[in-house]
This record gives structure tokens, sequence and C-alpha cells, in this order.
């Protein structure tokens, strides 16, 4: 049994973004870059899976710039088994990023894809369920729990009211949401080892035709935060605040 | 050419998130329709009906709806999508599960989490954690969106139907996926999404136990609790309580964030609140450049302090 992981190349979350000088765009030069954590918590979650002897492969997919190299040799170094890189100087919108996976996925016959549940950089919270809907395949998004079952897997899923759980068969698509796993370290060996493994490059425009993108972006602002930051001594002053604003 | 907008409900009542994507639904100048899917979901559907400015009230109630899975309800959805010119659910775990299978099975780009429409084809979002507003013009003959219930004002439901009733008679059978239990967070507090008043923890509590303090404050408020996403990897409170980019977003009147250091994934969940005070030991912690008043000191002298004379004064 496979399982295909998608990963995306983010600024890191502990980076404040800012804006480029002409403020057309978000400024990626010079900046951290690292996988998106949703993404590290499926790489992990899919090495758990093959630890325990419930799959033999598990095989990385990036969409992106070469510098998405760097990303999959994380995953490498995690202990994935083989990784892609579809190439493109384009930032493709979601449903674009589902069909290119949904062409690997034809390659490669995964029982199980697993993504993080939204990039943190667009936090579009798309392309699993998209994916899922192009293959006809079960989806189980938000997942902070997976197990194995004889037809198929149990997802436990973060929904508003509380947990939510589901059978899935397999094929199926889970995306996966914080509290599934804690990621672990990369080891020297391994990242050595890693350098050995395979990753195959392709070029998006084999896999799917780039037509008009239909999602314009306009402009991008940083969104301001106007508050007063007024620093009280005394329980009894914030007291005083909160009568002054109405809520007592 | 019209507006549908899909309601999120349990069978019984509609879930507030759908009164705030109705005002959003209402700002295309268009007539609205309201979509019901689930079993025995009639109630909802009369409660719909009386949605001011609803010309049409789908409902597809079959079991095979019961729980509102997307395997078979994003088919139900883009079929009759194909009528509409705008498909609209709230930016909920519900909205976000549903709609984009919906728009992949439609093969049309969707945008998620909208918070402003400035033409009917031009919409703001947030992106990087709120952190950037990007304005994007959709170019798409169908428009899905998720819509942010925070930056919309609930519509209130009104006395007597308006709307006429359709029913939709297309149970499509779903045989990938099976509900197999909920566990619902039960809580007398109000709902922490449409809190008038949100307390939240975080880290600086230290315990579980010292969280009650926190629970007190907003009992004191008549308030929700929220929490920082440490709080909850940590298990002192369900996951359902996490406010924050991947969490809830909230935008309550007085938002008081007690020992939250003011991570910026924490900060997308609440900066959008009218008045914000923070109370943290740390003088450097980034929560103070969020807020509107600050006090600075030990949570476990401070708290308790704040407690008693609130319960003094309310």
């Amino acid at each position: 049994m496979k399982i295909l992981v998608a990963i995306k190349r983010v600024i890191d979350f502990k980076v404040s973004v800012r804006l480029k000088q002409d403020q057309s765009e978000i400024e990626t030069n010079n900046v951290k870059m690292s996988m998106n954590p949703f993404d590290e918590i499926a790489v992990e979650e899919a090495l758990r899976i093959k630890e325990k002897g419930l799959a033999t492969d598990v095989i990385v997919v990036s969409i992106g710039s070469d510098a998405c190299q760097e990303t999959l040799r994380t995953a490498l170094a995690m202990g994935a088994d083989r990784a892609y890189l579809v190439r493109t100087s384009l930032t493709m919108p979601p449903l674009e990023l589902a069909k290119i996976l949904k062409k690997i996925a034809e390659q490669e016959s995964p029982s199980l894809i697993m993504l993080g549940k939204q990039a943190i950089d667009s936090d579009d919270n798309q392309v699993g369920q998209m994916l899922a809907g192009l293959l006809n395949w079960p989806q189980g998004t938000f997942v902070s729990q997976l197990v194995f079952h004889e037809t198929g897997i149990r997802v436990t899923r973060e929904v508003d009211g509380g947990l939510e759980t589901l059978s899935l068969k397999l094929p199926a698509v889970v995306t996966t949401d914080l509290r599934l796993n804690e990621p672990r370290y990369m080891t020297l060996p391994n990242i050595v080892q890693s350098k050995r493994k395979p990753l195959t490059l392709i070029e998006a425009e084999t896999l799917v035709t780039c037509l008009e993108p239909r999602v314009k972006v306009l402009s991008v602002a940083l969104s301001k935060q106007d508050r007063r930051k007024v620093r009280v001594e005394h329980v009894a002053d914030l007291v005083q605040c909160l009568q002054q604003a109405g809520y007592l | 050419m019209t507006v549908l907008l899909i309601v999120e409900h349990d069978c019984r009542t509609i879930k507030q998130a759908t009164y705030h994507a109705m005002t959003a639904a209402a700002q295309f100048n268009q007539a609205v329709d309201l979509l019901i899917i689930g079993k025995d979901c009639h109630t909802v559907a009369a409660m719909g009906s009386t949605l001011p400015g609803i010309s049409k009230v789908l409902v597809a109630d079959h079991a095979c709806y019961e729980h509102q899975l997307p395997e078979n309800c994003s088919v139900l959805i883009a079929n009759l999508a194909k009528n509409y010119e705008v498909v609209l659910a709230a930016a909920t775990t519900f909205g976000k599960n549903i709609l984009p299978r919906v728009a992949a099975l439609l093969d049309k780009a969707m945008l998620s989490d909208v918070i402003k429409i400035i033409s009917p084809d031009t919409f703001v979002r947030p992106i990087y954690a709120g952190n950037v507003l990007q304005t994007v013009q959709l170019l798409e003959s169908i428009k899905i969106l998720t819509i942010r219930a925070t930056a919309f004002q609930a519509v209130t439901l009104g006395e007597s139907p308006v709307a006429t009733m359709s029913t939709i008679d297309q149970p499509i059978q779903n045989t990938l996926s099976q509900f197999e239990s909920v566990h619902e967070t039960q809580s007398v507090r109000p709902e922490l999404t449409t809190a008038r008043v949100v307390v939240s923890g975080g880290r600086g509590l230290k315990s579980a136990e010292h969280f009650k303090m926190v629970e007190s404050l907003a009992d004191c408020l008549k308030g929700a609790v929220g929490a920082s996403r440490a709080v909850v990897d940590a298990e002192w409170v369900p996951n359902d309580y996490q406010v924050g980019q991947t969490g809830k977003i909230v935008a309550p009147d007085l938002y008081i964030a007690v020992g939250i250091s003011g991570a910026i994934q924490h900060l997308a969940g609440m900066k959008e609140s009218k008045l914000i005070i923070a109370i943290n030991s740390d003088p450097d912690a980034p929560i103070f450049q969020a807020s509107d008043y600050y006090i600075v000191g030990d949570l476990f002298k401070i708290l308790p302090e704040l407690i008693a004379a609130l319960q003094k004064v309310v």
C-alpha cells in the first residue's frame, strides 16, 4: 500500500510577512521558508502508518519552483521513500493543484493521499477536498486521529461543535489537523541518506494545461492594527475600563 | 439568476453562522434561495422560510443526507448550483468541508473566507493568518464562496414565512463514507464565535486547574471561553475552544486574553474584536501590542482580584 503526501513550501510560520517595496506582492526573497506545518503532520502520520507495517511506500510531492526540492528533501530526511517535484513558476490556485495531484495519483495508485488541512500562506483550505471530489474518493478533513480497520480507515475530525468520527473506504483523501501528531526531527544520518533518495522532476505543463488564471489578485495590503495599547497598573483600573465601555 | 445559500443546521435549528452568511448573500442584490440538506429537517426549512429576503427554500430531506457528508451532498449541490450565479456557505468546518468539493465537481475556482464583497466578482479575503488582505477578482460563471461570519452582521428570523418551499427529490447514496459518532462539547456558556464577550486563556495559566479562573472570569461577564493552541494541545480544554488562524475566528465586543503571549496565529483569530484586554506576566508579550488595555503582573494575583471585583459590581 502506498501513501502519497502533498507538501507545500511556505514562509516559515514564525516570520512576520511584509510586502515588496512596490506593494505588489508578498516579499519572499531572503525570507526563511519551511514546510507548511500541517503538511509536516501529514508526512509524520504517513511515516507512522508505514512504521506500523500498514504501508510500503511514502511518496511526497510538491508543486512549485526548484526551491521546493529543499522541502522535499526535508520530507525524505524525515523518512519518506521518494519524491516528485512538479515544477512551475506560476502560483497555482487550489483547483489546478488538485488536478496535478490527481495526475500523480493516477500514476502511483496510492491507497491514501494525505495533505495538511490548509497552507498557512494562502489559507485556502481547499486542495484536499477538491482532490477528493475530482477522484470521487471519500474525504476526511481536519483529522486529529486516524486508525485502520478491516475495510478502510476511521478518522476523527475536529469540527466546530466538537469531534466527529467517520469511517472511510480506501482509497481516501485525508487532511490533517494540528493534534494528529507531533512531527519528528530529522537526524543527521537521515539527512545524509535523503540525498540519495529518488526525486523525480516533472514539468507542470505536461500534466495540466494552465489556462488564464480564473482568480486574479488585484491588490494586497497589510492589515492595520490600531490599538490603544494603554498599560493599566491596577485591577481597579481595569474594572473601570470595563465599566466605561459598558460591560458592567 | 440567483444566489444559493447552503444552510448549516443540525436538523433542529439553523446555525448562527448561516445568518451572517445571509447578509453577505443579500449584498449581491439578487434573489436568494436557501438549500437545506438533511433528514427530518422540516423545522429548519420552516425557520429558513421566514428569513427576510429569501425567495425560495429548497429542501432535500432524505435518509441518505442525515449526516450531511460531503461525498453525496457535494454532488447534489453541484447539480443545483448550475442554475445559480453565486453559491455561498459560511466559512465554518461544515462549509469548508463541502464547498471546495462542489467547486471541483463544477470545475470552478472558489474563494475561502471572504470578508468583504466589493462588487459581484471582486472580494477581499485574509491570507497569511490575516496579516495580509487580498483583493481578488473571481472570473467564473458561478462564484463559489465561503463567508467569514464575523465580517458580516447576522440577519434575524422573521415572524412568518416569506419564501416558497420546494422539495428536491434527488436522493444520492453515499457508498464511500459512513458516519460513526459525534462528540459534542457541552457548554452552558454562549457559543464562542457569536458571544459578545470572550475570555481566553493561554499557557501562562500553567495548569488545567488554574484555567478554571478563566472560566470564572468569563462567567462574571456572561462570556464564552476560548483558548490558545498550547492549552488545547495540553488537553486542558476541548479542541473547539481554540481561537486562531486554524481554529475559531472570533470578533466579540470584548476579548480578554489571559496568559496568552500573542503568537500571530492566535492574533489571527481575535484581532477584529472591538475591545481587547490582555493580562500577562511577561512585559514583552506581543499580545500587548494588539490590545487596547493591558496589565502586566502575576496572573494568580490579578485574576482572583479581578473576579472578586467583578462579582461585586455585576
